[in-house]
């Protein structure tokens, strides 16, 4: 049972403001994921909550207790490292049961807690062995092992999977996810990487330049993004921008993007609720995800001509950039279905995956079509 | 390298190879040198040419332990009879072993100056290493105001010739009664090494993840615990290089010793040429005083050898 709450927090890195007013409460057994470019803040909040690192300003509360002055030996929290760290002179015996060498636990019970959590973690044939011995993926079963055995109040992860190989990335990601499930301890876990937040998190915590950008389920954050960064940071390929003016026709209303000639067709209500959040044109920016463009072969009513240029075939799917104006509007279509650059086809903007944004603050309209 | 070698690179090789051999003879003629002479008997120590073949004795050593006086007629034939081997090794040289009043045999200076020298540069490096280590970790581990220029002091020590200041030294330690203690000698050579083992330490300290002491201090460690059972224990291959250095520096160290000791605390070094003065030169007790001098640097450096190695190549591997 740990909940984790930080309140204001604030940090400075000489005239740096790394973080700034954070304020986050995270309920027992949940799984968070801090989600961001490098240098957003991300790893120096983690590091604030282990106690690795003072904050200027704030509260850091464990189960309702401030623990910003308490020394990070005190705060009863497991901390796994991008790098491992495991000791190098140490066996992963020695490395897993150093944890518990600290509070001078007898020896039988040592024994015991790290034989069944390498027995979790299926590590047990490795107990003799020393870390220089091991593979990657094995070194972090350790690291993930040393940080489980005293079953500390929450985990921390500063992205415990970055330095692996893709395939070996994936296969840990599904490890942790078992094991958090099984385990079930609050748990906080770093990365820059959105797909590892998706598939991991409870809730996903973006942040930008030190300030939190949005919280919200993988769900939330994908399909109803706070603003311009969360809406390009999650997703990809990333969602597709442009500066759009809106003007009311009979029975619709349209959607021009950039200058170009060919405007998008909307339904009618879009220029009511812009009106009504207080958006006025040349202030607006249209967020469409590929797969929120729809690509025909032939021209059919409300589809506006485009002309294909470059193609990723990606195998399931491929991903088309479409010229309008002079820019391109990137859209996810069934494999093969352009045949090659060149090819005139028709476009269209589904509205129920349209964002509209403030183009000067970034923030959404909160628009649902 | 190409796998298939050429012959002028064959040939190059074989001359590199032979350079190397011409350079090691080169540097271990002084050794061996100094070892044939230690076991030669007195009248071949100084013939020219040098005698190569002799049948080696242990006379030089025995010599060496003993104090002698010379013999000014042979020795009385029931003495000789009656003294033990080694005894007679000292009157076949014209000597003899000096005895109290109550028959004790009496020693030279050299197991005393020996001893000295043990105590003097073992207590010195670990003083050096230890104080050198806690300083190097302070410097790798924590922002401080100043920290280059700090640094830069430190090593700037090693900047003025050390005898230089050797009469201040003096004068120094004659008015607080340093001189001619073991402590004063520990002191001057702590000092000397220190700057020497903080660079070095702080080098190999450097090359540690700061992970592994974070790692052990959200497991509940101190950072005191998780100094000495992370850090120590990591950084044992820097420790055993800079011990190796400090010791060799403090063993070696001829200067100060001679300036600031004279009987109770004096070290090998300035006895061992102190002893040519003393009527016609040994040179074999000599030779066998130096052979024995060199052995405590070649085993310390020969059981410490692996990390040396290693340590020669930090950084090279570990990232």
């Amino acid at each position: 049972m740990t909940q984790i709450e930080l309140r204001g927090i604030e940090k400075n890195f000489g005239a740096v403001q790394v973080i700034k007013n954070l304020n986050l409460a995270i309920a027992d057994n949940e799984f968070i994921v801090l989600l961001g470019q490098s240098g957003c803040g991300k790893t120096t909040t983690l590091r604030a909550i282990a106690g690795l690192e003072t904050v200027d300003e704030g509260d850091i509360l464990i189960d309702g207790q401030p623990v910003q002055h308490l020394k990070a030996s005190h705060r009863d929290i497991a901390f796994v490292f991008q790098s491992f760290s495991l000791y190098p002179h140490m066996t992963v015996f020695e490395n897993i049961a150093f944890p518990l060498r600290a509070t001078r636990g007898n020896r039988t019970d040592i024994e015991r807690e790290v034989q069944a959590v390498a027995k979790t973690l299926q590590i047990t044939h490795l107990l003799a062995k020393r870390p220089s011995a091991l593979s990657g993926g094995d070194m972090q079963r350790v690291a993930i092992g040393r940080a489980l055995v005293r079953r500390p109040k929450a985990m921390l992860m500063d992205e415990p999977i970055g330095a692996l190989d893709a395939k070996l990335r994936e296969e840990m990601r599904a490890e942790i996810k078992r094991l958090h499930i099984k385990q079930g301890s609050t748990t906080i876990y770093v990365t820059h990487d959105q797909v590892e937040a998706m598939s991991l998190a409870d809730r996903i915590v973006v942040m930008h330049e030190g300030v939190l950008q949005q919280v919200g389920t993988p769900h939330e954050v994908y399909a109803r993004p706070a603003n311009m960064f969360v809406a390009q940071f999650v997703g990809s390929p990333v969602m597709n921008m442009a500066e759009v003016t809106v003007s009311a026709d009979t029975g619709h209303a349209r959607v021009q993007v950039w200058d170009a000639s060919t405007a998008f067709d909307f339904p009618s209500s879009v220029t009511a609720q812009l009106a009504a959040a207080g958006a006025e044109n040349g202030n607006v920016t249209l967020g469409v995800r590929p797969e929120g463009v729809l690509v025909s072969r032939e021209a059919r009513e409300g589809f506006v001509p485009v002309e294909a240029h470059i193609i990723e075939p990606l195998g399931s799917h491929d991903i088309v950039d479409l010229q309008v104006g002079a820019q391109m509007l990137r859209a996810r279509t069934k494999s093969g279905f352009v045949a090659r650059p060149g090819e005139a086809v028709w476009a269209r903007i589904n509205p129920a995956q349209a964002h509209f944004f403030d183009s000067s603050t970034g923030t959404s309209f909160g628009i649902r079509l | 390298m190409a796998a298939v070698q050429t012959r002028s690179e064959r040939a190059l090789n074989r001359l590199a190879i032979a350079a190397v051999l011409v350079i090691t003879l080169l540097f271990l003629a002084p050794i061996y040198w100094i070892t044939s002479t230690a076991f030669k008997p007195r009248n071949l120590a100084t013939t020219i040419p040098p005698t190569v073949v002799f049948e080696p004795e242990i006379s030089p050593f025995v010599k060496l332990f003993t104090k002698r006086s010379q013999l000014r007629t042979a020795p009385e034939p029931e003495d000789y009879a009656a003294a033990p081997w080694w005894e007679r090794l000292v009157f076949d040289g014209g000597e003899k072993v000096v005895r109290s009043g109550r028959g004790e045999v009496q020693l030279s200076g050299y197991p005393n100056r020996f001893m000295n020298s043990l105590i003097v540069a073992i207590t010195s490096t670990v003083l050096a290493v230890s104080m050198g280590t806690f300083t190097a970790y302070g410097f790798s581990r924590f922002k401080m105001k100043g920290e280059a220029d700090l640094l830069f002091f430190i090593l700037s020590t090693r900047m003025l010739p050390p005898v230089v200041v050797a009469i201040p030294m003096f004068l120094m330690y004659r008015a607080v009664g340093l001189n001619d203690t073991h402590w004063g000698l520990i002191i001057l050579y702590t000092a000397f090494n220190l700057s020497f083992s903080v660079w070095l330490m702080k080098g190999f300290i450097d090359e540690i993840p700061k992970e592994y002491e974070e790692a052990a201090l959200v497991d509940g460690y101190t950072r005191l615990q998780a100094f000495f059972k992370i850090v120590l224990p990591e950084a044992a291959t820097g420790i055993a290089a800079t011990a190796v250095f400090c010791f060799i520096t403090a063993w070696n160290e001829y200067a100060f010793a001679l300036i600031m000791t004279n009987r109770r605390a004096q070290t090998a070094p300035p006895f061992i040429p102190s002893q040519v003065g003393s009527g016609l030169p040994d040179w074999t007790v000599i030779a066998a005083g130096t052979f024995l001098f060199l052995l405590p640097v070649a085993i310390f450096t020969f059981l410490l050898r692996n990390h040396l190695l290693r340590g020669m190549s930090f950084g090279a591997i570990r990232k």
